[in-house]
């Protein structure tokens, strides 16, 4: 039995469009999404201020998406009234919309630490300590969104798997942090920026783990946000 | 955006895909998939087969009604939805060329069993039909009738009281009060059937059954019966047949799904919308042609 969503089934082809269209529409917000990701750590990696800049002023896109997506399903929600695994597909766009958006806000945040770090004199911090942190978030957003693309809650699964890798990353980063701040006191304000921007990426990973709970929650109809990975594991693979 | 995008996250076309749920059964050994069966039983069918001449209307259905459940029963025109709740009461007798076959219990007792007297049977199961019938009498006589034929009431006072309590539980009683004398087919289709709702309570019976009650209603009258069922739920056990999902989705604790007079899937309402386990249940639901 394979799990996907027959979403071009119903008897009206407009329904059909509609929910093509949503399904659509957050794919592409999430193709925004991670192209800001890849921006915003390319600049932190190279210090680059122009590719700074241009993630820092570009988020309005990716909330003008959110809002876009939230109006369409809240006319399906009206219209439609959507039920069973059509009313999940509604429901978990809204979230993925949600998750996507503060996705692009961390990128957004990252954009803008970095231009103070290109202000700043002092250059000798662990930026690129944070490129590989920051792919490994990215891979999972990616994967994530794959896995929505596919309904395929295996690989939903997987992505999510892992996260705690990139978690212990940032608990390592951060512990390094601090002894150089200990060394090194006059790097304290660039360190505690650079951890920030770490610390965003450590989110964009978190956000991305939503979205393959919301895969698991479209295919299988259970609810797993507040289950642990082993727990999922057992039950859906 | 929009394939292209979506091919980019590796999307499969649409016609490769298929829900979790359980493949196609299409044979007479067919099991209905969920519980059809609860402890309070107030009716209990069992391995039920209705013949309307050699055409098999009803396929080997078992299902209970617990008592005090509002139980809804959805499915596409023909799955057997309306026949499986007319042999409840036995309504089903007056069709010449139709059998009933199986077990039909109302409190441990068959219904079908030879001393069952059927106008006293339903009177104990009541029924509410899609088309507003009230009598060509007056509102009064329309309620009163039943109780007078089953001698419920001793004397005018009685009576009264018995139109009174009817109306009011069918919430129509502050509308009619002052035109009692007047004929009920002079009513809105609402407001008549409420008082098909009146009639049908006011011999007191066990189980109520509904066959589309508000479909030929407009979205207010169907709001107030809709709230009439909840609140009959308290004293009556309630079994009603609507083409309305949003309307089963909202009334029922039960909901029992039909297809081909078979009964595919049934469990519990919040499930049945949201996670249905058979595929026909599905397709139905969410307008799918399947």
């Amino acid at each position: 039995m394979d799990d996907n969503l027959h979403l071009d089934q119903h008897t009206s082809q407009k329904y059909n469009q509609e929910l093509e269209d949503i399904r659509a529409r957050v794919l592409e917000m999430g193709g925004l999404v991670e192209g800001q990701c890849r921006k915003a750590l390319k600049a932190l990696v190279k210090l680059d201020l122009d590719m700074a800049e241009e993630v820092a002023s570009s988020d309005h896109k990716v909330n003008a998406m959110e809002v876009d997506i939230n109006a369409r399903c809240t006319d399906i929600l009206a219209l439609r009234q959507p039920a069973a695994s059509d009313l999940r597909v509604v429901v978990a766009i809204i979230r993925m919309a949600a998750d996507l958006e503060r996705i692009g806000d961390e990128a957004e945040k990252i954009g803008r630490l970095v231009k103070t770090l290109a202000d700043g004199r002092d250059r000798t911090t662990f930026r690129s300590e944070t490129k590989h942190l920051g792919k490994s978030a990215i891979d999972i957003l990616h994967g994530s969104l794959d896995a929505f693309a596919r309904m395929d809650v295996a690989a939903a699964i997987e992505t999510a798997a892992k996260d705690p890798d990139i978690d212990n990353e940032f608990e390592a980063l951060t512990r390094l942090s601090i002894t150089h701040m200990m060394e090194e006191p006059a790097s304290v304000k660039s360190l505690l920026r650079v951890n920030w921007c770490a610390r965003a990426l450590e989110r964009i990973g978190d956000h991305a783990v939503n979205i393959c709970e919301e895969v698991v929650f479209l295919v299988k109809g259970s609810d797993v946000r507040h289950l642990s990975l082993k727990e999922i594991q057992e039950r859906f693979l | 955006m929009t394939t292209a995008d979506a091919k980019a996250y590796g999307a499969v076309p649409q016609e490769a895909v298929g829900l979790d749920v359980q493949d196609h059964v299409d044979v007479a050994d067919y099991q209905t998939i969920g519980e059809p069966y609860v402890e309070n039983a107030k009716m209990s069918a069992r391995n039920v087969n209705v013949y309307y001449g050699e055409k098999q209307a009803i396929m080997d259905v078992s299902l209970d009604i617990g008592e005090n459940e509002v139980l809804s029963m959805i499915g596409p025109s023909g799955c057997g939805k309306s026949t499986f709740l007319r042999s409840l009461n036995r309504m089903n007798d007056i069709i010449p060329i139709c059998r009933v076959h199986g077990d039909i219990q109302l409190d441990g007792e068959d219904i079908y069993g030879s001393g069952q007297d059927t106008v006293l049977l339903r009177a104990r199961v009541g029924m509410v039909f899609q088309k507003p019938n009230p009598f060509p009498k007056s509102i009064y006589e329309n309620v009163a009738y039943g109780p007078r034929i089953h001698g419920l009431a001793h004397s005018k006072a009685e009576m009264d009281e018995i139109v009174e309590t009817s109306l009011r539980r069918a919430s129509l009683w502050e509308e009619v009060k002052d035109v009692l004398d007047q004929p009920g087919t002079g009513l809105s289709g609402g407001q008549q059937q409420r008082l098909c709702i009146a009639r049908a309570i006011a011999v007191s019976p066990e189980v109520i059954l509904m066959d589309e009650p508000c479909s030929a209603l407009d979205p207010i009258a169907t709001a107030r019966i809709e709230e009439l069922i909840d609140e009959l739920k308290e004293r009556f056990t309630i079994a009603i047949v609507t083409h309305s999902m949003q309307q089963a989705a909202r009334v029922s604790q039960r909901t029992a799904y039909f297809h081909l007079g078979k009964l595919i899937e049934v469990g519990d309402t919040k499930q049945i919308f949201t996670m249905p386990r058979h595929e026909l249940t599905e397709n139905y639901i969410t307008g799918r042609f399947g």
